[in-house]
């Protein structure tokens, strides 16, 4: 295939967080995902780009076993996180989920306090020992949700009263909370106005220099915005992957170009 | 009825043509059928709400005469030549006086009494007590026991009127209605109307029928539904301590946990069809298994708990299992997503947020075991229980006991007609409960429902 090529010559294998091998993902009789192959990169954003039903959202919950909850969703192939295989029968989906953190389309904060919506995640892993640090580690993941300024005086106000745009980066603090090494983001400005989609787009920027974010998403301008690497997915094959530049300027593959263009999608 | 109906075949098809002012023939024929039917909407309606009024009134009407009960207040001089003869205040032998030994006390009292207020009247002192109830003996009874050392004093009693004389300042009893009726005479009425007249009978406020035990066939004016209330409270505590946990932890389990296959869907199925099995049924099952094959004690608290769990444990699956639906994937999402365990995200997070749907179905299943009457019949809750509260309650679940709509019907059932008023007085307590019951519910739903 014509994209293997192109991710040899790219991909620098030092850097590569996760490694997808021929995924396969059937959801009953219906084949979602077809031998999917992925390097992604560490301290990168890369996006993932489609139509709508293409498989780039199923492929992400793949990436931390959230596909697991759904019966009939069956995972073939190798997908590698620092070398070791997620779908390893020891693997607990548990443990690689506070690994691989997500963020939802729709903003879901818990209905409690800002506060316990941080803490949630560090509480159940044990990640601090005392009030104090579980304090400092809720400042410090609001800060990088860079929601901090905007709820610091009202943490005991419920999570759900906030903004859209507040609530979604109220989920990314939560997501980061557990200290995850991947962040995977399901579309996650498509509910949102053009004001706070520009402060979540900020932020995944800044993430980029401590995790490695994969990001779903229908904006075409979205993705030439934030990320550095950018695959095409259609009909549950990955079509191109390669630089966002190159992607959108200079497509080796006739569909990402009519897709692109506006001409198919 | 509908708007779906086609033009008759051959019919031209109309055309959008002319003004908008007039209305078109098919126009006021569309709004004429809403009309009618907005109109068949209302009558039905008013019909529903006709119905409640009635039912309303009529229970009010009929029961609220229960709480009320004819008193009359008699000095008594507990002579001790005949409460204890040996003078020694030995308990051993004040108990040795039967009931029937208190009744010269009772008469004396009576004769005193008129005497007293200057009442002229023909009746011999046996007619004289008896306008007073056959309870009257055992309370006086149950104080000389409790206080021997007020032998030989003058005390103070409060005393019911039997069941005709309270009838009578009722109206329920008439002089034309006691034509044939040996228990009371056109004098004994004669009397009872002066002692009204003269205050030392009068018809008052009775709580013993909200706290009593019931009484025999003779006297209604004794009766209480207060050891029922105990009953249905014992069996209600059972239902909550078995129906509750079951219920919440296979619903949990059916929703969140188990796998869709054929032998789920047929628990799922068969969970629906247990919800709309007659009550009756359970109490054929009550009394096969329970009683017939465990061996467990007849009119229990503890198997008409058992039984009762058997029907409310749908009810409960039913509305637990909606409210565990109504919580939206997202919340469990986010907190898998923060790698909580599939049990920590419905622990943490699921079940905090259908815990008031919960509840409300838990309430309402309570309220509907509450009024079960038919199977409580099958397995003998209709025990008859003439001992007060305190004793009943130290008797705890495996004791005989009744119920209250086992107690109404019973009562009902009965021929005194002081029995039936107080059918209909147990029917507002009953109503009451399931009411307040009800609105709990409501104000929950209401107070705690979070919309997404």
């Amino acid at each position: 295939m014509n994209d293997m090529t192109l991710m040899d010559n790219t991909v620098d294998t030092q850097n590569i967080k996760i490694a997808a091998k021929d995924v396969n993902v059937h959801y009953g009789d219906s084949h979602a995902i077809k031998d999917v192959n992925v390097e992604i990169e560490d301290k990168t954003v890369t996006a993932f780009i489609g139509p709508s039903g293409c498989g780039k959202s199923t492929f992400l919950r793949c990436l931390n076993r959230m596909n697991d909850t759904i019966d009939i969703c069956r995972v073939k192939g190798d997908i590698l996180l620092d070398g070791e295989d997620i779908y390893d029968r020891r693997v607990d989906p548990v443990q690689l989920r506070a690994k691989v953190g997500m963020v939802f389309q729709k903003p879901n904060p818990f209905p409690k306090s800002i506060y316990d919506n941080v803490a949630y995640g560090p509480r159940i892993h044990g990640l601090a020992r005392n009030k104090a640090e579980l304090d400092e580690i809720v400042e410090k993941s609001l800060r990088r949700g860079a929601i901090w300024d905007e709820v610091k005086d009202r943490l005991d106000a419920p999570g759900t009263g906030l903004s859209g745009g507040q609530q979604q980066r109220l989920c990314i603090a939560r997501a980061v909370a557990t200290e995850p090494e991947v962040l995977l983001m399901d579309e996650p400005c498509s509910a949102l106005d053009p004001i706070a989609t520009a402060q979540v787009e900020e932020l995944i920027d800044e993430l980029r220099s401590r995790y490695s974010v994969v990001i779903v998403t229908h904006s075409m301008q979205q993705a030439a915005r934030v990320s550095q690497k950018t695959a095409f997915f259609h009909l549950g094959n990955l079509v191109e992957f390669g630089p966002t530049g190159q992607i959108f300027t200079n497509p080796e593959d006739a569909r990402t170009e009519s897709y692109i263009t506006g001409r198919i999608g | 009825m509908t708007d779906l109906s086609q033009s008759p075949a051959g019919a031209e098809p109309r055309k959008h043509g002319g003004s908008l002012l007039q209305q078109t023939s098919h126009t006021k024929k569309r709004n004429a059928a809403e009309t009618r039917f907005k109109a068949y909407g209302i009558a039905a309606i008013a019909a529903g709400l006709l119905m409640l009024v009635i039912l309303v009134t009529t229970i009010v009407g009929k029961g609220t005469g229960a709480f009320q009960q004819t008193f009359v207040t008699l000095n008594v001089e507990l002579l001790e030549a005949k409460l204890d003869k040996k003078g020694n205040r030995d308990l051993a032998d004040i108990k040795k006086v039967t009931t029937f030994g208190y009744a010269p006390i009772i008469k004396g009292a009576m004769e005193a009494a008129v005497a007293d207020l200057g009442i002229e009247t023909s009746l011999k002192p046996k007619q004289l007590a008896g306008i007073l109830s056959k309870d009257v003996a055992a309370q006086l009874r149950d104080y000389v026991i409790a206080n021997p050392d007020q032998i030989g004093q003058t005390v103070e009693f409060r005393f019911l009127a039997s069941g005709r004389v309270d009838g009578y300042l009722k109206g329920r009893v008439t002089r034309d209605s006691i034509a044939n009726d040996k228990n009371i005479s056109p004098e004994q009425l004669d009397l009872v109307d002066a002692l009204a007249a003269a205050g030392v009978l009068e018809k008052t406020f009775n709580l013993d029928f909200i706290t009593g035990a019931d009484a025999s066939d003779a006297r209604p004016e004794a009766a209480g539904i207060g050891v029922a209330m105990l009953g249905s409270l014992f069996m209600m505590l059972v239902v909550l301590a078995l129906a509750l946990p079951i219920g919440v932890a296979a619903s949990i389990y059916l929703e969140e946990f188990a796998p869709q296959n054929w032998l789920t869907d047929m628990i799922e199925v068969n969970i629906s069809n247990l919800a709309a099995v007659p009550s009756i049924v359970f109490g054929i099952l009550g009394l096969a298994v329970f009683i017939n094959y465990m061996h467990l004690p007849t009119s229990a608290p503890l198997v008409g708990g058992l039984v009762l769990t058997l029907m409310t444990l749908p009810t409960i699956i039913i509305s637990t299992r909606a409210s565990l639906k109504s919580v939206p994937p997202s919340i469990r999402d986010a907190a898998l997503g923060v790698g909580a365990s599939k049990m920590q995200a419905v622990f943490h997070h699921v079940l905090p947020l259908a815990a008031p749907g919960i509840l409300t179905g838990t309430i309402i299943g309570l309220a509907q075991a509450l009024g079960e009457t038919a199977p409580l019949l099958l397995i003998g809750m209709v025990g008859f229980i003439a001992s007060n509260a305190p004793e009943t309650l130290a008797d705890g679940l495996l004791a005989p006991n009744s119920a209250m709509p086992a107690q109404i019907y019973e009562w009902a059932k009965r021929a005194d007609p002081a029995f039936y008023e107080r059918a209909w007085g147990g029917i507002i307590i009953l109503l009451i409960f399931l009411v307040t019951m009800n609105t709990f519910a409501v104000i929950l739903r209401r107070r705690f429902e979070r919309r997404w």
